[in-house]
């Protein structure tokens, strides 16, 4: 890892407002009741995923170039295999609970 | 005080299983008088229990292994002579004792016999293949081993003090459950996955670090042995797979301790999550198991038949393939759990999809064996048996796959038959490839070979009489587990695999007596090159045994087969001009005394001593800690010590030890060359 | 002498490989961790409608507390960064103030969270009440653990920073301690996204 690599105040300080905005979005629509059924969890998904680039980018400094790629290749695998177990896991489990009722 | 701990924890309830305590005892107090009586505690506990050195703790794991292959097997052989005279009687066994001895069969096999197995003998190996002085991190690497040690003990303990699961290797809710399962059983059977699983997953991230840190200067991906490859894709499915053990584990544990509803029947559990969960890693798992073996069997088949290992880069994708397949195909373990034709149809075909890569390796040994000069060491001899014998339990995989043919065999003895038939020869007749491989590299002579073709033999022999039965009894209806039996047709087949079972503890006796010849008569097998079967791999580099250090001089590689074309160059065996001085790990004492509290603490936590649960947490956090803020974990062997160890060796080297490599020398290199194409 | 400035230049090499091993191995340990978090998401999400006859959800979540703890932890990954900046500037004082700050922000956190869980037992939705709620408390538990683990760890760096300066074991300590302390925050977006705001509404 590179942490001798320079980092700013302002690297921090863009990630932390950004991390702010897609907070409150999903938080400020939920609260107010803006929108209803499916979109609203569209909506706080891309937030959610949005914002974890943004730590990822900002506060852990993921970046494709200077990264080691081992860093990256376990980075990656593991998302695909949340993707699998999670996706799985839910495809099952609803899967078994529509068919019980 | 002592939580729900009294007199009655005592096995009294019948002789077998007092039996059963009283050889655990002896055994143990046995041991504990022989070290007393050679004086060793003390070499015991500095040279092997606290040091941090990869080959010993190696050597431990395959100690502990087969320790824990015997305990197991003595379950198999109870469970065959039950079933062998239990028709329309209640034979020896009371059904409560019969349970619990399937449960710690397949607890001890697949946690305390393969899993140390195959770390063993990746400890000894894997950083000498890969011209590394020592893992990645040493001191974690002992941890590990003590904790695996530790969950072990909880097993040999419930022999003696209460009882062990009776829920199956498997220990699916509600009958796991606090509400039918309420004794300490299945929490011992919870608490020694807990620890033994944390160990792994501390393995699984060191030898990926070790693997891809450690490697020698021109040693490349594509250039690493394949069993530095199949290590570091299991080590990535360890890392990966285990934490869904820990999760489910921890699930059952506070369901049953705290109350929770996470699988239970009533207050919104659901206990299919506990199969969902389980199999996560479950899978994973078989893979786990399996692929060292495949390792193992690649560099055997080389070796013993004197050719470059046929198609290494599709060995190395179809090793990778099985890896990411193996979590995609979970589900296949619970077809009949009432998914959607839908749900079991993807998983079914992802099953049949790995098939093929596995089938590749197949091919791959068969070309690296077609036109080779074969010699039939007892290692090349359990590969070849492998491949004859994993074909058929690959071919009854594939038929399991299926999702209506699973809903005819489902929990019937073909199960039991496959799931052998994948894991006896796929993992450990591969686990016995490598103790006869690599054992003069641990040790510095070489096994007998006569008792180890007769072991061959006895398993092999043995393997088929026990487990074809069980397929037709599969076919005949029987199920899995069954205490007694009212059908007189399936006697005869239960007999056959009884004796099937003494066939193979007569293969046990035969390793217990290769062990002990050949220990006795160390001094004719000694391997004084560090090379005795003329080997391709960087591991025939070292001494047998190597130094602390492995490599005087860390070695630069140009070749998959590293060390054979060193010998080819003429660069093997050479002195170089100038040692320099080594930094090693020091041994530490806390490993062992890590893995002893966490032993204290799932024992506590089994009998619900909540005190010394909480005692045994603070403690492991101060050795933690006390251990974190080291600074000064390391010594240097000074370059004049590396020197006098190094000449020592080199002067035993007469020209006559080494092998002779000119059949393998490039065209017109060696006068009158014999054998061009055949490097 | 020349010995000795050999084994220590060794040594010194020797220390820098083991630190850049430790990082990549702490790494891939926090992949782990993911997986397990992953994994309690799954569950939390097949039970979460398995109130039995307890409280539901939409009972027991009040997005007000959440919101507070949301922005108890995002403030204080960036603190921690703060601290980081300071670190790779050689300003031990200025790191042992962040890390402090970062440690209050921590504190109150954990502090928020034991409220919560203590008001809910109070009104009768214990973790034993229904499916939903073991998994909900066992979730949020074991996220809370890690920041307790988080929290102890920023005590022992700030002595250690104290102690030993910002030497270079100490460094890679304290980048891994920011790598935990990031990771624990981008699991409670998770939290929020998955658990509160689909829970109230």
């Amino acid at each position: 890892m590179n942490h001798t690599a320079e980092r700013s105040l302002t690297t921090y300080l863009t990630g932390f407002v950004l991390a702010v905005i897609l907070t409150a979005i999903p938080f400020a629509l939920v609260w107010g009741g803006l929108l209803t059924g499916m979109a609203v969890y569209i909506v706080i998904a891309v937030a959610a995923i949005l914002q974890v680039i943004v730590h990822l980018v900002f506060f852990l400094h993921i970046d494709l170039k200077s990264t080691p790629s081992e860093n990256l290749f376990f980075l990656a695998f593991a998302a695909i295999l949340i993707c699998i177990m999670v996706g799985g896991s839910l495809w099952i489990m609803m899967d078994l609970h529509h068919r019980m009722t | 005080m002592l939580g729900r701990l009294t007199v009655e924890a005592i096995p009294l309830y019948s002789w077998v299983a007092m039996g059963g305590a009283l050889v655990t005892l002896g055994g143990g107090l046995a041991v504990f008088l022989l070290i007393t009586y050679l004086r060793a505690w003390k070499v015991l506990w500095t040279d092997w229990m606290t040091s941090v050195d990869h080959k010993k703790i190696g050597i431990m794991y395959v100690v502990l292994a087969l320790v824990m292959l015997v305990r197991g097997f003595v379950d198999a052989l109870m469970m065959r002579a039950q079933q062998a005279i239990a028709l329309n009687s209640e034979g020896y066994l009371p059904p409560e004792h019969f349970e619990q001895i399937f449960s710690s069969h397949g607890t001890i096999m697949i946690f305390f016999v393969a899993m140390p197995f195959l770390t063993g003998l990746i400890n000894i190996i894997v950083p000498q293949q890969i011209g590394a002085r020592d893992v990645a991190f040493p001191f974690l690497n002992s941890v590990s081993l003590w904790l695996t040690a530790a969950g072990a003990g909880l097993v040999l303990v419930s022999l003696v003090i209460g009882k062990f699961s009776t829920a199956g290797w498997t220990g699916y809710p509600p009958y796991s459950g606090i509400e039918y399962n309420p004794g300490v059983g299945v929490d011992y059977w919870i608490w020694a996955l807990a620890v033994s699983g944390i160990g792994s997953t501390l393995s699984g991230i060191n030898f990926i670090v070790t693997i891809v840190k450690n490697r020698c200067p021109g040693m490349t991906y594509m250039r690493m042995p394949l069993f530095t490859w199949t290590t570091l894709c299991i080590s990535v499915l360890i890392a990966f797979a285990f934490p869904a053990l820990t999760v489910v584990a921890v699930q059952l544990a506070l369901d049953r301790t705290l109350g929770f509803h996470f699988f239970t029947n009533g207050d919104g559990g659901n206990m299919m999550m506990f199969a969902n969960l389980l199999w996560i890693w479950g899978h994973p798992e078989v893979y786990i198991l399996v692929l060292p073996a495949f390792g193992i069997f690649s560099e055997v088949v080389a070796t013993f038949s004197r050719k470059r290992l046929f198609g290494y880069k599709s060995l190395v994708y179809a090793t990778a393939c099985i890896a990411i397949l193996s979590f995609t195909v979970w589900l296949h373990h619970f077809f009949t759990m009432g998914s959607s034709a839908n749900v079991n149809a993807v998983f079914g075909i992802a099953t049949m999809i790995i098939a093929v890569p596995t089938g590749v390796k197949i091919f791959d040994w068969l070309f690296t064996m077609y036109r080779g000069r074969i010699e039939f060491h007892p290692a090349m001899v359990y590969t070849i048996g492998f491949m004859v014998t994993f074909v058929i339990g690959g071919v009854t995989g594939v038929l399991l796959a299926l999702p209506p043919a699973d809903y005819l065999m489902h929990n019937s003895t073909f199960l039991v038959a496959h799931f052998h038939n994948m894991l006896i020869p796929g993992a450990l007749f591969g686990y016995f490839a490598g103790l006869n491989y690599w054992f003069p590299k641990a040790f510095g002579f070489k096994l007998n070979a006569k008792w180890g073709i007769r072991s061959f033999w006895f398993w092999l022999i043995g393997f088929y009489l026990a487990f074809m039965p069980l397929y037709v009894l599969g076919f005949m209806g029987m199920s899995r587990r069954m205490e007694h039996y009212a059908d007189p047709n399936w006697q005869p087949y239960l007999i056959v695999a009884a004796i099937g079972a003494l066939c193979v503890l007569c293969g046990i006796a035969c390793i217990g007596i290769q062990l002990y010849v050949s220990a006795k008569n160390w001094g004719s097998a000694r391997d004084v090159t560090g090379d005795p079967w003329n080997g391709r791999t960087l591991e025939w580099a070292t001494s047998s045994p190597p130094a602390a250090y492995n490599f005087a001089i860390v070695p630069e590689v140009r070749d998959v087969d590293a060390f054979h074309d060193m010998k080819i160059q003429g660069t093997a065996y050479q002195s170089p001009l100038q040692y320099e001085d080594i930094v090693m790990p020091k041994s530490s004492g806390i490993g062992p005394i890590l893995g002893a509290l966490a032993f204290v603490l799932g024992f506590a936590m089994v009998w619900y001593i909540w005190w010394l649960a909480a005692l045994c947490l603070v403690l492991c956090l101060v050795c933690a800690g006390v251990r974190a803020c080291d600074d000064n974990s390391d010594f240097v062997i000074p370059a004049s010590e590396v020197a006098r160890l190094e000449n020592a060796r080199l002067a035993q080297i007469t020209p006559a030890d080494m092998h002779d490599m000119r059949d393998f020398m490039p065209r017109g290199a060696a006068s009158g060359s014999v054998l061009q194409g055949r490097v | 002498m020349t010995d000795t400035t050999v084994s220590g230049n060794v040594l010194e090499h020797e220390e820098k490989k083991s630190l850049n091993s430790r990082e990549f191995g702490f790494w891939v340990y926090l992949m782990t961790d993911a997986i397990i978090f992953a994994l309690l998401f799954a569950t939390y999400v097949v039970l979460s409608k398995n109130s039995a006859a307890g409280p539901t959800s939409k009972d027991v979540f009040e997005l007000s507390h959440t919101a507070g703890e949301t922005a108890l932890l995002l403030l204080s990954s960036l603190t921690f960064g703060i601290a980081t900046i300071a670190m790779t500037a050689g300003q031990t004082l200025r790191v042992v103030q962040w890390l402090l700050v970062t440690l209050l922000l921590g504190l109150g956190f954990l502090a928020m969270e034991l409220i919560e869980f203590h008001g809910m037992i109070a009104q009768g939705a214990g973790p034993q009440v229904s499916g939903f709620l073991s998994a909900f408390f066992t979730l949020i538990g074991t996220h809370g653990l890690h920041v307790a683990f988080g929290v102890i760890g920023i005590c022992v760096m700030i002595g250690q920073v104290l102690v030993k300066g910002l030497s270079l074991p100490v460094r890679s300590r304290l980048f891994r301690l920011g790598l935990f302390w990031h990771f624990l925050d981008i699991v409670w977006i998770g939290i929020f996204s998955v658990v509160y705001l689909p829970g109230v509404m």
